[in-house]
């Protein structure tokens, strides 16, 4: 992990070093070598750590006061809304903070795509995000099930539905999920568990995740390997600390505007309706941040299939590194990797948005276009484009760039891109 | 700082393609001015008082509101009655307490912590009484509706005839505002159906401006510390990021690099 021999100042310092390197290890996290040209897509990192935090604290709070019981659950949402000393804004920050806790992870994401972070030597890094993402995913939707609204109610029976589509057992499956035979108080109390296991889960993944990033390092706008330490990087403390905080104080205004003046624009309004088993509401949609997900389900006719294409969707991202055959990992380097990453960008918006209309007529015929196109990115574009496209040449370090403003070609060597 | 503007720009642009997405089935409802929107929105505490009135008098009788406490009429950035007319408004409604020393339920004068008396003992009454149709409790109405005060402002005066070729059946009202066009509800306000203690002309839509203005404080009543805390915690972080990105630029400027 770190790259030189570190030993504390102090006696004792040096004592309690020996038997648990704790301070080796702050002194790595301190000194750690990064590319100095990263740019604000970069801070993303920092942004999600924050959201995490935030989660399980403000969660943590609200589980005091939170009854998981569905003849209670709803009034107690409204126990801590009005009775709880600043309840509104803890739940607020809490039903937002999953919204901005999505919208960072798709920047992370996306900025992943653009720039190759999950190429070569970085494929462990890129598959414990993608497993962290699917816990994400997971954790939002059985928090969105706990206030025991019309939605959660019937977001939750729609979802655990889908195991039905599993052959022979899927029936049994439904069941044993729900713990009874519809969604109901079991089903409640397991997602609430459930709920407060998973950021735990995902905070190991984490460390993990910042662990396996520490070895090989950044990648960054450039894509090319940078040397460590060397005039190409910056320690992280003070540099990308003070530049990851105050991109997180941007961010945090931006969350701050939905916490304050629009807590509720991002929910829907059928779920400060009671969950009542009898009446379903005109259109179960999920949160915004699943909808991609739930255009890509609803376009394919049969069930089973459906299920399997969404969770394809999901699954086929773990295998990129082996997608992409370009040793490039930048975009800035690939014109026509560019364009096509701008077309995904925009059929994931479109899936996104047909997700949210109901599945008929054009909407449908636009869901399994995009829906087409999203497989076809990844399985078809992607690999073909590594092996035709010409690139342009990469510069020597990541100095010239940055020194000249833009990428020097003329002073660039032709390294091992493909030309052919 | 152009990186910065572009960053910015694609979280505004999500947020604004999201609040579209949401209201994307849209009615062109009633407009009024709402005191309560904006960065310094407040209630118009008046307009609560009155729009109680209303709610007591007329709603009351069908709709419940069971999240809500009396003595939350006397709390700040509400009605802010004085705690003794919250005491007397509580006073006046019978509340079934007990079971007394002897096991027996009894009636006593509401008090401060009391919750709102409900029209109905259940859901299974509320619906008998109203042919089939269950009034909603009123506690979070406006936030569990689609166009919020709007919709809420809009439906009280949407009442019309119904257009000609549309069959309604007996006890089915037609509201231009409501969802398919067909209420239960009967239309629940009309000129002068009550007298406001303020002298304040009880006109349908000013009924139904002050009754909706109760019901969004009833769904949120913490909107005004809401606004007020809001409006400090941004100006805050705006003067902090303000003081980080000077204090980054001088950080940065060892290094040759921009940030």
């Amino acid at each position: 992990m770190s790259d030189h021999e570190y030993t504390p100042k102090s006696k004792a310092g040096k004592w309690f070093n020996d038997r648990l390197p704790l301070l080796t290890l702050a002194n790595h996290l301190t000194d750690y070598p990064t590319p100095k040209n990263l740019n604000y897509w970069w801070t993303f990192g920092g942004i999600l750590t924050f959201c995490l935090i935030t989660q399980i604290v403000t969660g943590l709070v609200l589980a005091m006061h939170y009854i998981a019981h569905a003849d209670m659950a709803f009034e107690s949402v409204e126990h801590i809304m009005r009775d709880v000393n600043y309840g509104w804004l803890i739940r607020y920050i809490h039903a937002n903070g999953a919204s901005m806790f999505f919208l960072a992870v798709y920047i992370h994401i996306f900025r992943s795509l653009f720039y190759g972070s999950y190429k070569s030597p970085r494929e462990i890094i890129w598959i414990i995000g993608i497993i962290i993402y699917l816990l994400m995913m997971a954790a939002a939707f059985m928090g969105y099930v706990l206030p025991w609204g019309q939605m959660s109610f019937w977001g939750a029976t729609v979802i655990t539905n889908l195991f039905s589509a599993i052959p022979f057992v899927g029936e049994g499956v439904v069941t044993w999920l729900w713990g009874g035979y519809s969604v109901d108080n079991p089903t409640l109390t397991r997602f609430f568990t459930l709920h407060y296991l998973i950021p735990f889960l995902i905070l190991g993944l984490v460390v993990l995740h910042i662990w396996a990033l520490h070895v090989p390092g950044n990648n960054n706008p450039v894509g090319i390997d940078v040397k460590k330490p060397s005039k190409d990087t910056v320690p992280f403390h003070p540099y990308i600390v003070i530049k990851d905080g105050f991109a997180l104080l941007m961010f945090m205004i931006v969350f701050a505007f939905f916490v304050f003046y629009a807590p509720n624009i991002l929910g829907h309004a059928d779920n400060y309706i009671e969950a009542n088993p009898l009446v379903t509401p005109a259109h179960i949609v999920p949160e915004w941040y699943l909808l991609p997900f739930y255009a890509i389900l609803r376009s394919v006719p049969d069930k089973l299939l459906g299920v399997v294409a969404m969770l394809s969707a999901i699954l086929i991202l773990a295998v990129l590194p082996w997608l992409d055959t370009s040793k490039i990992r930048s975009a800035v380097f690939r014109p026509l990797y560019k364009q096509f990453y701008w077309i995904l960008v925009a059929d994931v918006l479109i899936l996104g948005y047909v997700g949210a209309m109901p599945a008929e007529g054009l909407y449908l015929l636009i869901a399994r276009v995009a829906t087409a196109y999203y497989f076809l990115h990844f399985l078809v574009i992607l690999p073909v484009l590594g092996l035709k496209e010409r690139t342009i040449p990469l510069p020597l370090s990541i100095t010239e760039p940055v020194l000249g403003g833009s990428p020097n070609m003329a002073m660039a060597k032709k390294n091992e891109s493909k030309i052919e | 700082m152009k990186n910065i503007l572009k960053l910015f720009s694609v979280i505004i642009l999500f947020s604004a393609s999201s609040v579209n997405v949401i209201s994307a089935e849209k009615v062109e409802f009633l407009k009024t001015d709402w005191t309560f929107k904006g960065l310094f929105g407040k209630f118009d505490r008046a307009s609560l008082q009155r729009g109680y009135q209303v709610y007591t008098e007329v709603c009351a009788a069908c709709h419940s509101m069971k999240y809500l406490s009396y003595r939350n009429l006397s709390e700040k950035g509400g009605p802010e009655f004085s705690v003794a007319q919250a005491k007397a408004i509580a006073a006046s409604f019978e509340v079934t307490d007990g079971p007394n020393a002897d096991g027996e339920m009894f009636q006593r004068p509401g008090k401060l912590s009391d919750k709102f008396v409900m029209p109905y003992e259940n859901v299974k009454a509320a619906e008998a009484a109203n042919g089939g149709a269950y009034p909603p409790d009123m506690s979070v109405l406006v936030k569990a509706r689609g166009g919020g005060v709007d919709y809420i402002y809009s439906l009280l005066q949407g009442y019309e005839e119904a257009p000609s070729g549309m069959i309604l059946d007996d006890g089915v009202h037609y509201n231009k505002y409501m969802y398919g066009n067909k209420i239960k509800m009967s239309a629940p306000l009309s000129d002068g159906i009550i007298e406001y203690s303020d002298g304040t002309n009880a006109s349908v839509e000013q009924m139904s401006k002050d009754v909706t203005t109760f019901l969004m404080w009833a769904a949120e009543p913490s909107l005004e510390a809401r606004h007020q805390m809001g409006f400090k915690a941004i100006v805050y972080l705006i003067i902090l990021t303000i003081l980080v990105y000077f204090s980054m630029k001088r950080i940065w400027s060892r290094v040759k690099s921009e940030v």
